[in-house]
């Protein structure tokens, strides 16, 4: 990925689109792909990067043509001893000017429909393909499959059309993979999408490339794209990470992936809502004027109903995650809690707190199937 | 008061430049400069107040680069700082590319050559004693006073409580951070100082329409005898253009901010998706603006080239009528084509098409314009004095700029290149290498008609060598990093990128010492420079026929124009270092 090598690229030499490298444009993108445009790793790369290249060459030669011209105005007719411009000299020549008016304008509409028809291939999915819901938000990326998980990072399989439908939070994102050439906009109050299939197992930066704030540039995240056969063993694991992660583990991943990070830190610095840190066993002042012990049923409450008791200090702006999280999370959160809180000293278990039971698994899918609809 | 008249340039030398009345002198005292309705004096205040967010602007972009090549900005390294310190280093970046943009937009590019070398050279060339207006002329300059100083007080507080936030308790809260774009819903959510920015840049915006106004109602009412449409010099069709913008678009701004103004203070729900409104319909606002706007910057730029390379090249200038046609025809085709600012926006793919299809139809009268002027070289007397060595640094950049945005017009690279480094590089190249460039060249060839001095011409040629260099080495490297994938607006990068940032910021030094050197050599030539004869160039347009500095009358008699590009009548007499007429 480092640009700027002067070592020839293998990947870029060898061209795995077959029937396409004897053409002059890929020649030339061979020899610019030293400095310009990342590998590519999907199904644009050709036309994207062939388009790239043909607008290049085009470039490198007017302005060499303008700069040839320039020079030589210049010294042939730049005031010297001894030399006299030859009066009067033209000003005005209509067949000229046609000339230099026709012929770009035929150039450009040539590219204008190249970059149309690359666009179009981008604007209309093929129906077939795998739908992959995208939440943005400030500053982070929420991507949820058809059984219910939701990550932080993009998982695809290989040589797949890929769907995303996006949304967003809070203010317009927009989701930008270089290697893969698309880039859409998260808009909120609004769907987008865009779709695209990725030819290259490996991992490729995502990037938000619409201004969002704070922390726009570390809202980033990683795709991976998986060998033929591998995602859908990766999808199942990565649904069940209750079956193989401890709890603590579990709870702490459940923080980060589902929004809990967002309005609660966890190292005592308040933010739109109260710390997690040292929450589990204080009591806290609510706005109502009463005081509760922060328990278990205090805290599940909370993330079912959040705007039962606010505590003192706070807006209630809390959505609420019933049917959305698993009582099984719920614990994990809760276990998580307890092991970042001075009030907490008693034990934790360590094993997972899901057992990998087919029959559990199944009821699992199910009921993850459920939530997603209830999402939509 | 014009009981001096107009010397000639051929007699008594000396009296021109050191006795005698002129606007310089002609008063004095606070009150005859900030009161007053002469052009020339409104031009030379524009001029100062402008340089003056040039180097605000300036120096901030430095701070920038600086910031963008230290190891914070690497987020390998980011696990070596505190996460608070390293949000509070991210606050202070936003707040300042905030301010640089926008001080760079509305108070340095959009009024830059316009305000200043229009204000000056505009009646001057028309053979006027002011503009149509001058009182309005006054007026706007004391709107754009109030506007930018709004607008430079509160990104400038922005900035500093960012960085010292126990600054806050003296001058309040306030900044600006969303870019000087504004886009919603961001603009909506952040708690910067909003209302009181855009108030601000809506000010501005009468100034820019009254000027508009002005200039339009001077090239109608004051041509002189002689001074048919297809007569007038290419500077006053590429104002004109810029005129027909200023008044047609910057409404449209205004009415923009307001309703951004309503929607911060009263919840209508016009932008914000939380209220049923629609963030993308700001962008189309926004964009209706905004883009022409590019066009009221570099217009103007395009007609200062034109005046340039034929006075320089002592040469007529090719294609008078297609240079005076292809302005109007951009400030009329620059109306269409807002849109691609927003192909990844989830507008329609029919709207993306019809909106690129457009685009490409406004690099035609650009390109034209490219070849006329290297035409006029062809066959010419070149004079590689600092103004020329300027025109060859805007031909060059502009072409840059202009081919750049071939990729930018067609859909599937845009796609890619959309807010990478690569718009970056494109946009400073069309803004910066072509309309500070321009307004730079201007700046030299007409400062002997403006302060009565000759400048160093070779501090001048190594100043732009700089400054060609510099501007190079920072922004074509942006280009690369841009189609590698470096998005912009970006506080921090992946490892990836940092060599391309490195090498950006080393030459950003090289183009700011550069600009240094112009001043120095500028504030050189006020306190030591050689007397300015009245037509140092030998070009025939009205400007040169009064003395360097102009009477406070400008001319005596309204002198008789003729084809304003025939410069055969000008014969260079060594001992006045200047042109005087064959005939006189």
């Amino acid at each position: 990925m480092t640009a700027l090598t002067l070592i020839p690229n293998p990947k870029s030499l060898n061209p795995q689109n077959k029937g396409y490298e004897t053409t002059m444009i890929n020649l030339l993108a061979q020899i610019g792909s030293r400095v310009w445009m990342p590998d590519n790793a999907s199904n644009y790369g050709s036309e994207v990067d062939g388009l790239f290249y043909f607008i290049y060459w085009l470039c490198v030669l007017m302005f060499m043509m303008i700069l040839g011209w320039m020079v030589l105005f210049v010294v042939r007719y730049r005031k010297r001893a001894g030399y006299e411009a030859n009066k009067p000299a033209p000003h005005h020549s209509t067949a000229l000017e046609l000339t230099w008016s026709i012929i770009p304008t035929f150039v450009v509409m040539g590219i204008f429909y190249f970059g149309f028809k690359g666009f179009l291939d981008m604007a209309t999915p093929p129906s077939q393909a795998y739908e992959i819901q995208v939440i943005a938000k400030k500053w982070s990326w929420q991507f949820v499959y058809p059984n219910g998980h939701v990550d932080n990072n993009l998982h695809v399989p290989v040589d797949t059309p890929i769907r995303l439908v996006m949304q967003s939070d809070d203010v317009i994102h927009s989701l930008f993979i270089p290697a893969f050439r698309i880039k859409k906009d998260a808009v909120p109050g609004r769907f987008t999408k865009t779709w695209f299939t990725a030819t290259q197992p490996g991992d490729f930066n995502l990037f938000c490339a619409e201004y969002c704030g704070q922390q726009h540039s570390v809202m980033k995240s990683v795709v991976t794209v998986h060998p033929a056969g591998e995602f859908e063993g990766w999808l199942t694991d990565a649904a069940n990470f209750l079956k193989t992660m401890s709890p603590i583990e579990a709870g702490e991943k459940i923080y980060n992936l589902r929004g809990c990070a967002q309005c609660h830190t966890n190292d005592g610095q308040a933010s739109t809502g109260p710390s997690f840190k040292d929450l589990f066993g204080r009591e806290e002042a609510m706005t109502d004027g009463s005081k509760i012990l922060a328990d278990e049923a205090y805290i599940k409450q909370s993330i079912l109903e959040p705007g039962a008791h606010i505590v003192s200090g706070y807006q209630n702006v809390m959505p609420t995650y019933k049917g959305q999280l698993k009582d099984s999370e719920i614990t994990a959160l809760i276990l998580y809690f307890k092991s970042i809180s001075k009030h907490f000293d008693g034990n934790i278990p360590t094993e997972p707190l899901e057992k990998d039971d087919q029959a559990a698994s199944e009821q699992e899918n199910q009921s993850s199937q459920t939530t997603t609809e209830g999402q939509q | 008061m014009t009981s001096i008249p107009t010397p000639h340039a051929n007699d008594l030398p000396e009296s021109q430049h050191n006795s005698g009345d002129n606007y310089l002198n002609h008063s004095r005292g606070f009150a005859s400069w900030a009161f007053t309705v002469d052009h020339k004096r409104i031009g030379i205040m524009y001029g100062i107040s402008i340089c003056t967010f040039l180097l605000l602007g300036g120096i901030f972009a430095l701070i920038l680069r600086t910031m963008l090549a230290l190891p914070i900005a690497n987020i390998e390294n980011h696990a070596n700082y505190d996460p608070a310190y390293l949000k509070h280093w991210m606050d202070v970046y936003n707040h300042m590319f905030t301010l640089h943009g926008a001080v760079m937009v509305f108070l340095f590019i959009i009024p830059g050559i316009p305000a200043v070398l229009g204000n000056f050279v505009l009646p001057l060339m028309l053979g006027a004693k002011d503009v149509a207006f001058p009182k309005l002329n006054l007026a706007s300059f004391h709107i754009f006073v109030i506007g930018s100083l709004i607008l430079a007080w509160v990104l400038l507080k922005g900035v500093l409580v960012a960085m010292f936030p126990g600054l806050a308790q003296y001058i309040g809260y306030g900044g600006l951070e969303t870019g000087w774009t504004f886009y919603t819903p961001y603009s909506m959510d952040s708690n910067s100082a909003v209302v009181e920015a855009t108030f601000g840049a809506f000010v501005l915006g009468f100034s820019s329409i009254l000027t508009g106004v002005n200039f339009i109602a001077s090239m109608h009412m004051l041509r002189p005898k002689g001074m048919s449409w297809f007569r007038m010099p290419l500077f006053l069709w590429a104002l004109y253009g810029t005129a027909i913008i200023q008044l047609l678009a910057t409404p449209v701004l205004a009415i923009t901010l307001l309703l951004l103004i309503a929607e911060r203070a009263f919840r209508v729900g016009i932008f914000d998706p939380n209220l049923g409104g629609d963030p993308i319909l700001y962008q189309h606002f926004f964009w209706f603006y905004s883009h022409p706007a590019v066009y009221i910057m570099v217009l103007p730029a395009m007609g200062v080239i034109s005046e340039l390379v034929t006075a320089h090249s002592r040469k007529h200038i090719f294609g008078y009528s297609f240079i005076a046609y292809s302005s109007i025809a951009i400030a009329l085709l620059g109306f269409f084509v807002w849109g691609h600012h927003m192909f990844t926006s989830g507008q329609s793919p029919m709207a993306n098409a019809v909106f690129s299809l457009l685009t490409f139809s406004v690099s035609i009268p650009s390109a034209i314009k490219v070849f006329n002027w290297l035409s006029t070289m062809y066959r010419g007397e070149i004079h590689l004095r600092t103004p020329m060595l300027y025109v060859l640094s805007f031909i060059l950049l502009f072409a840059i700029g202009g081919l750049t945005g071939l990729f930018l017009g067609a859909l599937a690279t845009d796609i890619h290149l959309h807010d990478t480094y690569f718009i970056v590089a494109h946009f400073h190249y069309v803004m910066m290498g072509s309309t500070l460039i321009a307004f730079l060249g201007g700046m030299y060839h007409w400062w002997p008609k403006m302060t009565g001095k000759m400048y160093s011409e070779k501090v001048g040629a190594i100043a732009c060598a700089m400054v060609f260099v510099g501007f190079n080495l920072t922004f074509f490297i942006q280009f690369i990093a841009g189609s590698q994938g470096m998005p912009r607006r970006y506080a921090s990068y992946i490892d990836d990128y940092q060599i391309y940032h490195h090498i950006s910021t080393g030459g950003a030094f090289v183009l700011g010492s550069g600009l240094f050197l112009v001043l120095f050599n500028w504030i050189h030539s006020l306190l030591k420079g050689a007397p300015a004869p009245a037509n140092p160039w030998g070009a025939n347009t009205l400007e040169w026929q009064c003395s360097s500095p102009p009477p406070h009358d400008n001319f005596t008699d309204t002198p008789a124009a003729g084809d304003p590009y025939d410069m055969t009548e000008w014969q260079y007499d060594e001992s006045i270092k200047g042109y005087v007429k064959a005939n006189d």
